[in-house]
């Protein structure tokens, strides 16, 4: 049994309470990506501008549960100013804490749950959703929606 | 109330614990509990009688095909059908409306032609018409909804108007709201249309006689209502599915089968390609037996105590921070609470209930149009059957404000 102290960590809930880059950049320049999770209705809405292969500013607007908002607020912070390559590399390593099965994502990714501490700073805090299944899709909501974005842009 | 009060003891899920407390459940609407009688009914055909129907001269064939029968008979007197024949075994409501769409839809729909549906269904009664009317061409209308949550039949002559068929639930599984089905009828009859029900809410909940409520079609599901799943129920007025086309094709639905084509078999089998569910139509025999054995004026009776119950202790403790959707009249709804607690997040809220052992469904209940029409994405939705109580509405009222702490903003 988890306690919803995993679930719900203070970090969590400042970014679901006070959530950062909260807002929508012009498009163009900006580039814009729309993510739905169906099943429960959350909403995230991304806008974000692209310089040299770099992001130079991202925005978050959308509406969902606290853990959707806080995890695509915490991904905004963690995002700004990254070039496009760090930002996919992050995105692999939040994907593989997020995922019930450890599975290998090539030799150089293969990273535990655990180990991913180290690059992924407060983005750690989510790790508790995996003990939450029926969580997860709300955790990867943005991360998902903004891989499909910057591939769309064709970076 | 008017039923046992020791019921939850012939539920076995309920007297479990779930993360250290007495499970309190509140998904009903989703799916109701399973009471020993049901279960054990469809053990006991496995273990003693378990045979393919309708087939074998041998003793358990026969009486494997005797028990699903006798199950048939009683579904068709739970809702005071005229006839076994008119009970047609389906996998669910959802394959009920399916049927119904390609079947009688197939054979009498085309482009000038409208089907007239409302805004508050099921997705059950709402993409089968959209499959077929992107072949077919025909025109969706929806009844709209009042502001408290009823239908708005001001303008039903109107949309009436060039209709074959009205689809309508008899209870939204959203709003808990109860429909003038009788009113509906007559008005659909009177323009020259057909009226289908979708029953999945009421049929467990309320007594239920196709006479009176005068439609021509009936869909239910049998898991709501103390059944297993996998078992559903469309009833129709004989002679009109006696003029509607088979559904699926293969075994048992055929008479005849030749190199140059079949000849259907006669109602209900028409409708029954291939092997039933035989245990699942046991254990719906046995659901319904279990059921009568309650009496279902008694379990109504049950629900608006509790339903009132439920409203005014919500009401009281929590005022305007709590939207509760729906008629606020017990008597005028099901036991369906659907619930927008200050600014928690439906996922959110039940998770936190969950961890106190309250199951409630959050998310869009297979309405989005509904969804959509209340400017909601989500909702938590509280409801309730026979083997709750009043312990169950004071744990869930308990239990809201802790998690709205916790999400205060």
């Amino acid at each position: 049994m988890s306690g919803l102290e995993d679930l719900y960590k203070e970090i969590i809930l400042d970014h679901y309470r006070n959530p950062r880059h909260r807002g929508e950049l012009e498009c163009p320049p900006a580039h814009k990506a729309e993510g739905f999770n169906p099943l429960c209705g959350d909403e995230v809405l991304l806008t974000f501008e692209l310089e040299d292969e770099v992001i130079r500013e991202l925005m978050v607007n959308g509406q969902g549960c606290s853990i959707s908002q806080a995890s695509a607020s915490m991904m905004s912070a963690a995002v700004q100013g990254k070039s496009v390559d760090e930002v996919r590399y992050l995105t692999r390593q939040f994907k593989a804490m997020m995922s019930i099965h450890e599975e290998s994502i090539g030799p150089e990714d293969t990273i535990s749950r655990d180990g991913a501490s180290f690059e992924l700073g407060d983005l750690d805090a989510l790790k508790g959703v995996v003990k939450f299944p029926v969580r997860i899709k709300c955790a990867t909501l943005s991360w998902n929606t903004l891989l499909a974005g910057l591939d769309e842009s064709g970076v | 109330m008017s039923l046992p009060s020791d019921l939850k003891s012939q539920f076995p899920v309920l007297s479990q614990k779930v993360n250290g407390h007495e499970i309190v459940y509140l998904d009903s609407a989703a799916s109701s509990q399973k009471p020993v009688a049901v279960i054990e009914a469809m053990n006991d055909y496995y273990r003693t009688i378990n045979a393919n129907v309708h087939r074998g001269a041998y003793a358990i064939a026969a009486q494997a095909t005797e028990a699903m029968e006798l199950a048939r008979t009683r579904v068709a007197k739970f809702i005071g059908a005229s006839s076994a024949n008119e009970i047609v075994f389906t996998k669910n409501a959802t394959e009920s409306f399916n049927l119904i769409a390609r079947s009688w839809g197939g054979n009498s729909l085309g482009p000038t032609d409208a089907v007239l549906i409302s805004d508050m269904e099921h997705h059950a009664n709402i993409v089968p018409w959209q499959i077929l009317a992107a072949e077919k061409g025909f025109e969706i209308r929806w009844i709209p909804l009042t502001s408290d949550g009823h239908l708005d039949l001001s303008r039903l002559d109107e949309l009436l108007d060039g209709v074959k068929m009205v689809s309508v639930t008899a209870m939204s599984n959203v709003l808990g709201t109860l429909n003038p089905i009788k009113e509906l009828a007559d008005r659909a009859h009177s323009a020259g249309a057909l009226l289908a029900v979708d029953g999945s809410q009421f049929v467990p909940h309320l007594p239920t006689r196709v006479e009176e409520l005068g439609a021509d079609l009936l869909c239910f599901t049998g898991h709501k209502m103390c059944g297993p799943t996998g078992i559903g129920v469309l009833w129709g007025r004989s002679e009109l599915l006696d003029a509607m086309p088979p559904f699926l094709g293969g075994g048992e639905m055929i008479l005849d089968v030749r190199r140059d084509g079949f000849t259907p078999n006669e109602l209900p089998h028409k409708f029954e390609a291939g092997t039933p569910p035989i245990a699942e139509i046991i254990g719906l025999g046995a659901a319904v037996d279990f059921l009568e054995s309650l009496g279902m004026n008694n379990v109504r009776q049950h629900e608006i105590e509790l339903t009132d119950y439920a409203l005014r202790a919500l009401d009281n403790r929590y005022g305007e921070d709590l939207t509760i959707h729906g008629p606020r009249n017990a008597a005028e709804r099901g036991g369906v609470l659907s619930l927008q607690y200050q600014d928690v997040h439906p996922h959110d809220l039940s998770q936190v209930l969950d961890q106190r052992g309250i199951c409630v469904r959050a998310g869009h209940h297979c309405a989005k149009p509904l969804m959509r029409e209340l400017g909601l994405v989500a909702t938590a939705r509280a409801s309730l059957y026979i083997y709750n109580n009043t312990a169950d509405i004071d744990a869930l009222v308990e239990s809201l404000a802790p998690a709205g702490e916790l999400f205060a903003r």
